[in-house]
């Protein structure tokens, strides 16, 4: 399957189709909502208090409706109107704007206790047009430096994409250092192949006293693929109930003893053949 | 929907717009009233973020003159009760917001505003 950002620009491939399924579709939510948590975790609040974030990228509003639960208060840009309107349809508290984020913003600055965004950075790499202003790396600086000047002193920007290469981190981390940002990479799970995420943690100010965070080891058992565990379960009763039924030759030597003990005709004489391993059927 | 909170904190970002370009005026606006709920904390933060003035000349544009023009010194809790009203109340459905300095109009429909730029307006 290839990478939607390589199939068309998000504005056109987030139609109404594509919205709705993606907004349906309960693996998609569970994933997001998980991400969502997580950028959460690294965004690093202080616990009970009401901040005002930006979500950038906020589709329909999975993740934003996360921030509402928590309690705090948001905008959303978004470059699909489709995916607006079901944000729409689900009332999400937030402001939502319909904004090209490698436009740059438009917010006074140090607006912002902080940023999120999960799963939208890879769809700023790709050029859609031959003008100087749509090249990735114009629209990275455009989107960095705008976001920078948005958040106020100090606070984090928590930004959750799917890189293709390591050259795409280099150049995204490049840009935001250039833009201003401290911080780096949190890579979550990195040796498994589904659950892996990698996390862009950026920080304003804070005077270098601020530690990018640990990525999480693998030991992930939430992170699997639905029903996965009870396949495992199943697959694991299955073995052991085989296994009962073959037993060595002492406990078939003993059972016989014991039936002949209590008077059970036809119990087969011992021989050397008794309680052999057979052959393999294949 | 465009809050006052957000209307706050937003300026004109077309290229080389970068005076004068804050607050947007409101054209045509169709508002709407909802509830939500108070949280005083988090008003106390947020005052220092707030440019008092355009706040104020929004509000009483838009026909809601319930806040002082000079921001008060101490915030008791009548007033940060109007301040709510004001800032996470009431949003604009319909309208326009008109940059002061280079006339771009973004327009508001079904409460979001189109931010989006021509090609040749992109700083």
């Amino acid at each position: 399957m290839s990478r939607p950002e390589l199939v068309a620009p998000p504005e056109i491939y987030y139609g109404d189709t594509e919205a709705s399924k993606y907004t349906q579709n309960t693996r998609i939510q569970q994933i997001q909502a998980e991400m969502t948590y997580r950028a959460m975790e690294l965004l690093n609040i202080p616990e009970g208090e009401t901040a005002f974030l930006l979500d950038i990228g906020c589709g329909s509003g999975l993740s934003g409706e996360i921030l509402d639960e928590e309690g705090h208060i948001w905008a959303g840009v978004d470059v699909s109107p489709s995916m607006l309107e079901i944000a729409l349809e689900r009332e999400v508290e937030g402001d939502l704007f319909l904004q090209d984020i490698g436009q740059g913003f438009g917010f006074r600055p140090g607006s912002f206790d902080g940023a999120i965004s999960i799963s939208v950075l890879q769809w700023l790499l790709n050029a859609e047009t031959s003008h100087p202003t749509s090249s990735p790396p114009h629209r990275l600086t455009r989107f960095f430096t705008t976001l920078h000047s948005a958040l106020k002193n100090p606070s984090r920007a928590i930004l959750q994409f799917y890189p293709t290469s390591d050259d795409q981190i280099q150049l995204i981390t490049s840009i935001a250092q250039k833009a201003g940002f401290g911080g780096g990479i949190v890579v979550d799970y990195p040796n498994s192949k589904k659950a892996r995420k990698v996390f862009l943690c950026l920080f304003v100010g804070g005077g270098g006293g601020q530690q990018v965070p640990q990525g999480l080891a693998d030991e992930g058992g939430d992170e699997r693929v639905q029903f996965e565990r009870r396949r495992d379960r199943e697959t694991k009763r299955k073995k052991s109930a085989k296994s009962k039924h073959t037993q060595d030759k002492d406990w078939v030597l003993k059972k016989k003893d014991l039936y002949r003990k209590r008077g059970k005709e036809g119990v087969p004489r011992d021989s050397k053949y008794t309680a052999r391993t057979r052959k393999p059927v294949f | 929907m465009v809050r006052l909170i957000t209307h706050n904190l937003l300026a004109c970002h077309a290229k080389g717009c970068t005076s004068n370009n804050f607050p947007l005026q409101l054209k045509d606006v169709q508002l709407e009233q909802r509830e939500a709920e108070f949280n005083p904390d988090f008003l106390r933060r947020f005052m220092p973020k707030l440019d008092w003035g355009a706040l104020v000349d929004t509000a009483r544009q838009l026909g809601d003159d319930s806040l002082p023009l000079e921001q008060p010194e101490m915030f008791d809790d009548d007033f940060l009760r109007k301040l709510h009203h004001v800032l996470l109340e009431v949003s604009v459905e319909e309208g326009a917001m008109v940059c002061p300095n280079c006339s771009h109009i973004y327009p508001i429909s079904n409460g979001i505003p189109n931010m989006l730029l021509a090609e040749n307006e992109i700083g």
